[in-house]
Parts: C-alpha cells; sequence; structure tokens
C-alpha cells in the first residue's frame, strides 16, 4: 500500500515542480493584458530559468560560504515544505501531526538565509533590504501563526493535510465570519511573503524601493535561478495553502481533484496580477498598518473560533 | 443563509469598521464607515424580533427607522458639511500611532471577549457575538475619544461609543420602552448638533480643530 502510495506520489510530485514558474507567467500576462500589451511568451520563466542554470557564477571577494549556501537552502527548505503541504489532493507526501509549526520554521529558515546571504556581500544596499525583510517577517509571521491556530482550532487538528481538509468545511459552516477573516489574512500574508504589490514591487528598477530584488542584486548563475525558482515555489505553497483554506471540498477522485486545485491556483495568480496593476505600492510606513491589518484580522479570528468552540 | 448567520456576520463587520475606523487618518472617511457601521446596526433590532420568531412589529421597525435618518443621514451629513467647509481634512498626529492603535484596538476586542466568557446573560440572545461585539466598540469608542486630536474625530469617537450600547441595547429590546429609545436618539442628535457648534466657534477662534490647546486655562 505505502509503495502503491509512493509510485502514485511520482507524477504529483512532479507536476508540483513543474507548475510554479507557470503561475509566475500568469501573473505576468495578467499585468500585459491590463496595460494593453501582448506580454512575454507563456514559457518565458521556464526559459530564464534554463538560460540561468548555463550560466557560470560570479563570487565576489568578499562573500563567504554563507552567500554560497543562502540560494540553495532556501531552496531546500521550501522543497521540503513542499512535502509537507497539500497542493493538487488533500494529502501530503509526508505530513505528520504538528507538521504546521515544521513548514513555519522551514519558511523561516529560507528568509533567515536569503537575509544573511545579503549581509554576506557587505553592500549597503543588501543591508538595506536585509533590515527591510526581516522587518516584515516579523509582522506576516505572527498572521501566519495566528492563521494556523484558527485553523487547528477549527478543525481540531494539527496537521496540515486534515487542517485543510473535509473538516474545514464543517469549520466554515460553524464560524464562517472567522474563515473569512482569516482568508483576508492569508491573501495579505501570500502577498508579502511572494514581494509583490502592495508591498513590494517586483518589477521595480531602483534599489532603494527594493525589498526582495535588493537582497539577490549579487546572485548570478545558477543561484540566481534557484532563487527565482524558490521565489514562484513560494508562491505556490501559500498560494495552495490559501486556495485550499478559501475553498475546502471533501476529497473527490485525484484526476477531478488536481486539475480543479490547477484552476484555483490559476485564478489566484490571476487575481494577484489584477491586485498589481490596480493598486500602486504602499508607502514603507503604511506596509506596517497592512501587515498589523492581517495580524489583527487572523487575530479576530481566532478569538472567534476559540470563542465558538469553547463557549 | 439564517437570521443567526446574518447577524454574526454584521456584527463581526462592526468589530471590523470599529479597527478600520483606528486606521484611517481623512476625517471624511472616518464619518463615512461611522455611517456604514450605523446602517449595519440599524438591521440588528429587525433580526433580534425575527430570532424571537415574530414578524418585526412596529417596535423594532421604528427604531431601525430612526437609525438609519439619525446616525446614517443626519449626523454623517452635519460632519460632513463641517469637514468640507474646514481646511483640515487629516488627522496627522494622534496621540498614539496608527499602528499601534490598531494593534490597541485588537487587544480590547480580546480582552471584551474575555470579559464577555465571565458575563452570563440572563436570556439567549439572536447571537453570542452581541455582548463582546457592544463592549469592544464602546472601548474602541473611547480609544479614539482620548487618543485623537481633532475635534471631528472626538466627536465621531462619541458617536462609536453610543453604537456600541446601542448593540448592547439589542438585548433587552423588547423590554426597553420607544420612549426611551427615541429619547436616547433625540440626546444623540441634540449632542451631536452641540459638539457641531462648539467645534465651528473651535475653528473660528483659532484656526483648527486640535482640541488639546483648549486644556490651557490663561489669557495670552
Amino acid at each position: 500500500m505505502t509503495v502503491l502510495r509512493a509510485i502514485g506520489a511520482v507524477p504529483e510530485a512532479v507536476a508540483v515542480l513543474a507548475l510554479p514558474p507557470m503561475l509566475l507567467s500568469i501573473i505576468a500576462k495578467t499585468k500585459a493584458w491590463f496595460g494593453g500589451r501582448d506580454g512575454p511568451p507563456w514559457l518565458q520563466p521556464y526559459y530564464d530559468l534554463m538560460k540561468l542554470l548555463r550560466k557560470g557564477v560570479v563570487y565576489s571577494r568578499t562573500t563567504t560560504w554563507v552567500f554560497r549556501a543562502g540560494p540553495i537552502v532556501n531552496l531546500a527548505a521550501l522543497l521540503c515544505a513542499a512535502t509537507l503541504i497539500p497542493v493538487f489532493s488533500d494529502d501530503t507526501l509526508l505530513g505528520f501531526g504538528g507538521d504546521v509549526i515544521l513548514i513555519a520554521y522551514l519558511l523561516a529558515l529560507g528568509r533567515m538565509l536569503t537575509v544573511l546571504a545579503a549581509m554576506d556581500t557587505g553592500s549597503s544596499f543588501e543591508g538595506m533590504g536585509a533590515s527591510r525583510e526581516v522587518t516584515f517577517g516579523t509582522m506576516s509571521e505572527p498572521a501566519l501563526f495566528l492563521s494556523f491556530v484558527v485553523l487547528a482550532l477549527a478543525t481540531k487538528s494539527l496537521s496540515l493535510a486534515e487542517m485543510l481538509g473535509a473538516p474545514l468545511q464543517a469549520a466554515w459552516g460553524d464560524v464562517a465570519p472567522a474563515m473569512l477573516l482569516v482568508v483576508a489574512a492569508l491573501l495579505i500574508v501570500l502577498l508579502t511573503e511572494t514581494c509583490r504589490v502592495p508591498v513590494d514591487d517586483p518589477a521595480t528598477h531602483l534599489e532603494l524601493t527594493m525589498i526582495h530584488e535588493v537582497m539577490v542584486l549579487d546572485h548570478s548563475g545558477p543561484d540566481f535561478a534557484y532563487i527565482t525558482y524558490a521565489a514562484a515555489l513560494k508562491f505556490l505553497l501559500l498560494g495552495s495553502i490559501l486556495v485550499h483554506a478559501a475553498l475546502p471540498h471533501a476529497s473527490w477522485a485525484l484526476w477531478i481533484d488536481a486539475p480543479l486545485r490547477v484552476v484555483e491556483l490559476a485564478v489566484l495568480a490571476m487575481l494577484v496580477g489584477v491586485i498589481e496593476s490596480s493598486l500602486a505600492r504602499l508607502r514603507l510606513q503604511r506596509v506596517s498598518l497592512l501587515l498589523a491589518g492581517a495580524f489583527v484580522l487572523s487575530g479576530l479570528a481566532a478569538v472567534l473560533t476559540f470563542y465558538r468552540t469553547h463557549a | 443563509m439564517s437570521v443567526e448567520t446574518a447577524t454574526d456576520l454584521v456584527l463581526v463587520m462592526v468589530i471590523l469598521l470599529d479597527l478600520g475606523m483606528l486606521t484611517v487618518s481623512r476625517l471624511a472617511t472616518t464619518v463615512r464607515f461611522f455611517a456604514l457601521q450605523s446602517l449595519l446596526l440599524a438591521f440588528l433590532p429587525l433580526a433580534a424580533a425575527t430570532f424571537e420568531g415574530q414578524a418585526p412589529g412596529m417596535h423594532a421597525l421604528v427604531i431601525a427607522g430612526g437609525t438609519i435618518t439619525l446616525k446614517v443621514v443626519l449626523i454623517p451629513t452635519i460632519l460632513l458639511r463641517i469637514i468640507r467647509t474646514g481646511e483640515i481634512h487629516r488627522e496627522i498626529e494622534p496621540f498614539i500611532g496608527f499602528t499601534a492603535s490598531v494593534l490597541l484596538g485588537a487587544a480590547l476586542v480580546v480582552v471584551s471577549f474575555a470579559i464577555t466568557a465571565r458575563l452570563p446573560v440572563p436570556r439567549e440572545p439572536v447571537s453570542n457575538l452581541i455582548v463582546p461585539a457592544s463592549l469592544s466598540t464602546v472601548l474602541i469608542g473611547l480609544l479614539t475619544l482620548v487618543s485623537r486630536l481633532k475635534a471631528i474625530t472626538q466627536v465621531v469617537g462619541f458617536l462609536i461609543l453610543e453604537n456600541g450600547i446601542f448593540i448592547f441595547g439589542l438585548l433587552l429590546i423588547e423590554q426597553t420602552p420607544l420612549l426611551v429609545e427615541m429619547g436616547i436618539l433625540l440626546d444623540l442628535f441634540v449632542g451631536v448638533f452641540i459638539m457641531a457648534i462648539v467645534v465651528y466657534h473651535i475653528r473660528r477662534e483659532f484656526d483648527h480643530m486640535d482640541t488639546h490647546l483648549l486644556d490651557e486655562l490663561r489669557e495670552a
């Protein structure tokens, strides 16, 4: 049985690994459509990754092993998280009770190494980006954790596969307002963690206004490919959490479930594209207000759920 | 959607609007948030009556109508007119910053839920969110009153406070005579009217709406 399950998981895992750049492509196409342009070809993110992987690497003499470890550890942490987060089905590869905490810390580990690698270059710009990334991270992580707390309280489970699976349907019936708040908080967390407008502008060309992009300025070749791919993977993973939380349904056959989830993720990517096209980036001081908003939304949801399930 | 779920959604929206009012700096937006909150609250007496198992009677309809006329139309119109004729449109530097006041507001919401858990109500209300929503609205109204500088925001803080008391009154809607409800609404209207006149005079004397300059009692 476990062998069959393992063999069955291979195509699913391949699909999970192949999908992320496509989502970036959907965002780019949506933005292009809003601007009245054709936009880059659908497979452009894949071409970019191939090109970067074939290139050589340049390391500055001031950098140490931390700089080289950054992109690799970041990608590895996200790949580990990918085995714990349900993407196409309600099942995960290696899920276990309490895996939510590991997921949150894997995301934090990836962030920590990216930040350390940026500081390792000794560039003042990158230090500035690192400082901003950490500042926003300290505010979006509590929101993510509190959202997990709400899901755990509502489903009485600590494994992400169950927290986002069938028990969540009943929770939507019991505490619908709290679930809506969680979805809103998760959307803000998604936009922050994947460096999207209104928190960060991935297309900016001015180092002073960058957050994520300025931290990876010195990476080149395959290292930069890992970073780009890891960013796309992070979008897929957090997006799946959001999609599963927003639209829980009973476990259907994989051949219905998987295409449905892909469509939902594509819609989410289009939504992010619409947000990027219709909103301006927030001033840095206002970003903290937005993130405090996400924190408060998930906190209020946690109080509501706790109040309903325990009172 | 059942009456209970709808009431829950409305009360959560009310709490969110409370918190939202702590984040905006534009005075006109604060007033509009208040009008929206009052509009949501106007439907609650009808929901409470429906929950009791009867069609909304005269009592509930009059309260809803009075709330809409006064708190959704009349008072916001007066306040928006004062804002439009004045030069000041924003709360620039409140005593407590916007991010800090939102976090403080969230803490107050948690406190209200904690208090509610130890506060038995005599009868099963239409939604068990009524008491926490009312307490948090009252507390956030108080927070707005003490932490903001502009006279208009302080008036809105007072009105939010009254909205909180209105939510609490839903628990006793059948027991409260209509006369009392009408009296409260009239008091509120007269209160806002007087405050509007005071704000107008503050602005004419000092060219601004800051109230913290009024706490010195000496002649310059």
